[in-house]
């Protein structure tokens, strides 16, 4: 085992780290401002996903797909929202969890009507094809350019949401609901952009990942689970949480899978070290989540205190 | 709505069971639970949607659907008294679907250019789930009442399936999983592997491997029946080093931590077994990973349905299969011809033995009444049909006993595709048979 | 009182058309039809395990398919031993359906114990969390475990067997089922008009009121959660011999919404909720999965419209609201 191979791995959970979080952030500000459990958010993803490898393999240019999956995300967070989850504020977390669950079974399956059961696949867009030397290891240009985006969405998340107006009003409304609406804030429209904001970052990371892995129907629904992991781990409504849990998940779950077949080898045969080995590494995320919420319930970085 | 629930539950009967339309060209078409099959020929398609809604309406009125289903293929058909029921469950949906739709196309073009036949066929997708594919078995069983099922792709849905099933006399015949535990000790007679077993195609990697030089190929396969057959029967043959061996997840999209493990291994090539999707996910990976060792491999994981996807990556990548587009008899010339003109599209190995498949069940059905199952078996044993890869014959297990070719991706008009370089073995036949006692 | 009568005769009815329904597909040899009725059934025994954590003691575990699939994999595991004739844990495996429902309870139990235990810790979306956390840990060491099969499942050759039936005749299993529903639902009954009961709905309503008059809701809260699961896990066992296939799906994450989604849709809290919720959903499921290939977008659409507008689910729909909140 090198140093190289261990560097690649750590990139490689960082970059599936930071992919993660751009999904968990929105699922934490929408349960942190609104309070809502939304399952349907692996959907946004899968559509921005789909959006993006049928404009970009209409017009032959990544970079409009890649928009046209966020507004495509944005546009399906707001209609949802209009529609359906306005109703959900006030109920509690059983609806919020069944409703959603129902949008999961309407989406997947609307998507599976419009593109059809076959996996679409999209090309990693010219300029970030290849290799980079990065001393020690060639790596994907591509997935380092992940780390890029993600590092640069969550920076920009952190102005909109520490400088600017909207920043305000969502911080806002995490901590006091009825107060920003007595103050004369248009809460309705608030949450209809808390939510679209969140939809869009999630058809962000479905389009960036659906260029190196396929975009197919079903698609969000794991990275859905994950997310959930990482705002739990990190604390419900704080992006800061979403942050650390993303990147602990990323990489513990990466460098579990690497290392953990390895260390059983050293006292188990091969093959068995194999099996036990990728069986605990499968489930050392959730070993984790459910340690943190045991001593600290309310995740690492609890929000409003 | 309580009240309503009694009519309800009868009336189920009429939509699980498959209802039967005769079609322009005589053959048999079949509407059954919602998932079925309408060919991409547009013009046909057409006329068979607007036939089922029409006898869609009228079959309603029969209480039983099993009955009515009888009385149409009576009255329709009425050339041969006994219809052979085929129940296909196979892959039409998520990674794994490219497979199944060029099983269930080749075995359709069979019947078709088959014109008047006595066959019905019902088509399901399975997902790829296992425990979806149990469901669906025992549904054609106890509500299709099928005699013969067929189309399954993958080993470890057939591992679920084929056991009960040919336990319960229904004859199976495989168009392409063949786990090596249905080879031998659990060999069947109900069981017939009409494409191969599964190490088969891998031993003519592994040999080939040796042939090209190769003295340190890392292996990997996905975590199920067919991935360690495929390792087994690549290593069964293969005399180099191995410089790694790695199980993936069945149906993973994403081989960042396998690329940086074959790169960190010093390998000089790479054998890989990844069908369908999985295959397309790793090559559009491997190629944008900066490696470039030569890869090896059987026929799955560079086959027609995935080679539009990958593009130029699979160029000059060598491959062993049972079958190939240009392979030159007389039978496989007209089947890919009909299959171009049918579909527009190159078939795939799997069309290969969907088509197969289905000619050899046709045979059998001209010779022997499906309902006397020893005379259909010995039928199907006979294998008196035209072979697109050439001679068929059975092994002991019920397996074939075949040529394995060695072929390579190449462009041709701009198309991608395989073009057969060599042999890898004559009269091939999988090492499980002795283990089989019949 | 008025609703509440009405109540008893939806049940009769929906009790009657369950064992009707099969009765008549047994005479008219259509052995589907009774596989279908049995898997209303099992499913209804794991939805009423569900309905004790979730409708009484208002727990929502997203978790529940977790005890589904230890019971399946104790009977899958029992029989594949009684298969091969090799022993597990130093015991020799059965195919007795009697020993394997009490292992599968006890294992299931256990497990909820200790799930409860600690996830009871917890309150609201994080109790959600926690429980589908270690539904996940499950199911992902069930799916890479190769022992028994990992990703491909474990079939099973030979259904188990009880006692003076024949469990390979799909009506005996039916009769099976349903005598082990009707049970479940007895004890459901009376487990809701007993001081447990009574105690553990006190605690949804008002935990503060309740620890002040010397209820401790941990305990309380545990012991329903553990029962939960044994019911849960005792219907895993029966659907593992059902379809004779165990495999690491029925842990999967949509299987316990699919587990919440038949309390909903038929009624929270409801004595037959579970069974016309699972009624409706196996028969919209056959009924419209004949007629279009998209029907998981009807049944989305369906379900969408029970948590809008219909809270009651079908039970509440008919007999109007339940005296209890």
């Amino acid at each position: 085992m090198t140093l190289a191979l261990m560097l690649e791995q750590l990139l490689n959970g960082v970059q599936f780290g930071l992919m993660l979080f751009l999904m968990s952030a929105g699922l934490t500000l929408v349960f942190g401002v609104m309070g809502l459990i939304n399952l349907a958010h692996g959907s946004l993803y899968m559509i921005g996903a789909f959006l993006c490898a049928a404009v970009a393999g209409a017009t032959g240019n990544f970079w409009l797909g890649l928009m046209a999956g966020i507004a495509a995300a944005a546009a399906a967070g707001a209609l949802i929202e209009v529609v359906v989850i306005r109703r959900l504020y006030d109920r509690d977390h059983l609806d919020q969890v069944l409703a959603t669950f129902a949008l999961i079974l309407i989406l997947s399956e609307g998507v599976r009507m419009v593109f059809g059961p076959f996996p679409l696949y999209l090309n990693v867009p010219d300029m970030f094809r290849g290799t980079v030397n990065l001393g020690i290891v060639d790596y994907s240009l591509y997935r380092l350019a992940l780390i890029g985006f993600g590092l640069a969405v969550a920076v920009g998340l952190w102005a909109l949401i520490a400088k600017t107006r909207l920043g305000i009003r969502i911080r806002a409304g995490e901590s006091d609901r009825e107060m920003i609406a007595a103050l004369g804030v248009n809460i309705r429209a608030l949450y209809t952009v808390v939510f679209a904001l969140g939809a869009a970052l999630a058809g962000l990371a479905g389009a960036l990942v659906g260029a190196i892995q396929s975009v197919q129907v079903g698609m969000g629904e794991p990275v859905l689970i994950l997310a959930f992991v990482v705002i739990v781990i990190g604390g419900i409504g704080s992006i800061k949480g979403a942050m650390v849990g993303a990147l602990l998940v990323g990489v513990i779950d990466t460098m579990g899978r690497f290392l953990l077949p390895r260390l059983f080898a050293l006292f188990l045969d091969t093959s068995q070290a194999m099996g036990v080995g990728a069986a605990l590494a499968s489930m050392l995320i959730y070993l984790l989540m459910a340690l943190i919420l045991i001593f600290r319930p309310k995740g690492l970085f609890p929000a409003n205190g | 709505m309580a009240r309503r629930a009694s009519p309800l539950m009868p009336r189920l009967a009429v939509s699980a069971v498959a209802i039967i339309v005769s079609t322009p060209r005589g053959g048999i078409s079949t509407k059954g639970a919602g998932k079925l099959y309408f060919s991409p020929n547009l013009a046909q398609d057409c006329d068979q949607r607007s036939d089922n809604q029409g006898d869609g309406d009228k079959m309603k009125s029969f209480k039983h659907a099993a009955l009515a289903a009888t009385l149409a293929v009576g009255t329709v058909s009425m050339a041969q008294a006994d219809t052979v029921s085929v129940g296909m469950i196979t892959t039409l949906s998520g990674g794994g679907a490219g497979l199944g739709v060029d099983v269930r196309d080749g075995f359709q073009l069979a019947l078709d250019m088959a014109g008047e036949h006595n066959i019905r066929l019902v088509v399901e997708d399975d997902a790829q789930r296992p425990e979806l594919a149990v469901q669906i078995a025992e549904r054609m069983i106890q509500s299709e009442r099928v005699d013969i099922l067929t189309g399954i792709i993958w080993s470890n849905l057939a591992m679920a399936v084929v056991p009960s099933a040919v336990a319960q006399d229904i004859l199976y015949l495989s168009p392409n999983a063949g786990p090596s535990a249905l080879a031998g000790a659990n060999c069947h007679p109900n069981y017939f592997n009409v494409a191969w077993q599964n190490d088969m195609l891998h031993e003519g990697a592994g040999a080939y491997a040796n042939e090209l030089g190769y003295e340190n190929t890392f292996i990997m396969a996905p975590n199920y029946p067919a991935g360690t057959d495929a390792l087994n029967g690549f290593k069964r043959y293969y005399e180099g080093e191995l410089a790694g061996e790695l199980f993936t997840q069945v149906g993973q999209t994403d081989y960042a931590a396998e690329l940086a493990q074959i790169r960190a291994s010093g390998a000089d090539s790479i054998f890989i077994f990844l069908p369908g999707g999985m295959g397309i996910s790793f090559m559009r990976q491997y190629e944008q990973s900066g490696l470039d060792l030569p890869i090896v491999s059987a026929a799955f994981t560079f086959s027609q349905d995935m080679l539009p996807a990958v593009g130029a990556a699979a160029l000059g990548v060598f491959n062993a299969s049972q079958w190939s587009p240009d392979l030159d008899n007389d039978a496989n010339q007209e089947f890919v011809a009909a299959f171009r003109a049918e579909f527009g599209r190159i078939p795939s190995l799997y069309a290969s033995q969907g088509f197969d498949t289905a000619n050899l069940i046709l045979s059998a059905a001209a010779k022997a009444d499906v309902s006397d199952r020893d005379a259909f078996r010995q039928a199907l044993l006979e294998a008196d049909f035209a072979s697109v890869r050439g001679e068929f014959a059975w092994g002991p297990n019920q397996h074939p006993i075949q040529r394995v070719y060695i072929r390579e991706v190449v462009e041709v008009d701009g198309e991608i595709t395989n073009r057969i370089i060599g042999t890898a073995f004559e009269a091939h036949s999988d090492v499980h048979g002795e283990n089989c006692n019949m | 009182m008025d609703n509440a009568r009405k109540e008893w005769g939806l049940n009769a009815i929906l009790a009657l058309v369950l064992f009707a329904v099969p009765l008549w597909a047994w005479l008219a040899n259509e052995p589907f039809i009774i596989t279908l009725a049995t898997r209303v059934a099992i499913l209804a025994i794991a939805a009423v395990g569900l309905n004790i954590a979730l409708g009484l003691g208002g727990m929502v575990s997203f978790g529940h398919a977790l005890y589904l699939g230890l019971g399946g994999y104790v009977a899958g595991i029992a029989a594949h031993h009684a298969f091969n004739g090799t022993p597990v844990l130093g015991l020799a495996g059965t195919n007795q359906m009697l020993p394997i429902w009490a292992i599968a309870m006890l294992v299931s139990g256990a497990v909820a114990g200790v799930v409860g235990a600690l996830s009871l810790r917890t309150s609201g979306i994080f109790f959600i969390m926690i429980t589908l956390a270690f539904a996940q840990m499950g199911f992902f060491f069930a799916l890479s475990w190769p022992a028994y099969g990992g990703e491909d499942g474990l079939p099973i050759f030979m259904r188990n067997q009880f006692p003076g039936m024949n469990t390979s005749r799909p009506w005996d299993l039916f009769v099976i089922a349903y005598g082990v529903l009707m049970v479940a639902l007895l004890l459901f009954a009376l487990l809701r008009g007993a001081r447990f009961g009574a105690a553990l709905m006190a605690i949804r309503q008002n935990p503060d009121r309740a620890a002040a008059v010397g209820i401790s809701p941990f305990g309380i809260k545990l012991t329903a959660f553990v029962l939960s699961g044994m019911l849960t896990g005792l219907a895993g066992a029966m659907m593992a011999d059902l379809t004779r296939f165990v495999s690491p799906a029925m842990m999967a994450w949509t299987m316990s919404g699919e587990l919440i989604v038949i309390i909903i849709l038929g009624g929270v809290g409801r004595l037959f909720g579970p069974v016309a919720g699972a009624a409706i959903l196996v028969g919209f499921e056959v009924f419209f999965g004949g007629l279009t290939e998209h029907w998981k977008l009807w049944l989305g659409l369906v379900l969408l419209a029970v948590v809008l507008f219909a809270r009651g689910g079908l039970i509440g729909l008919i007999a109007g609201r339940a005296r209890h909140g």
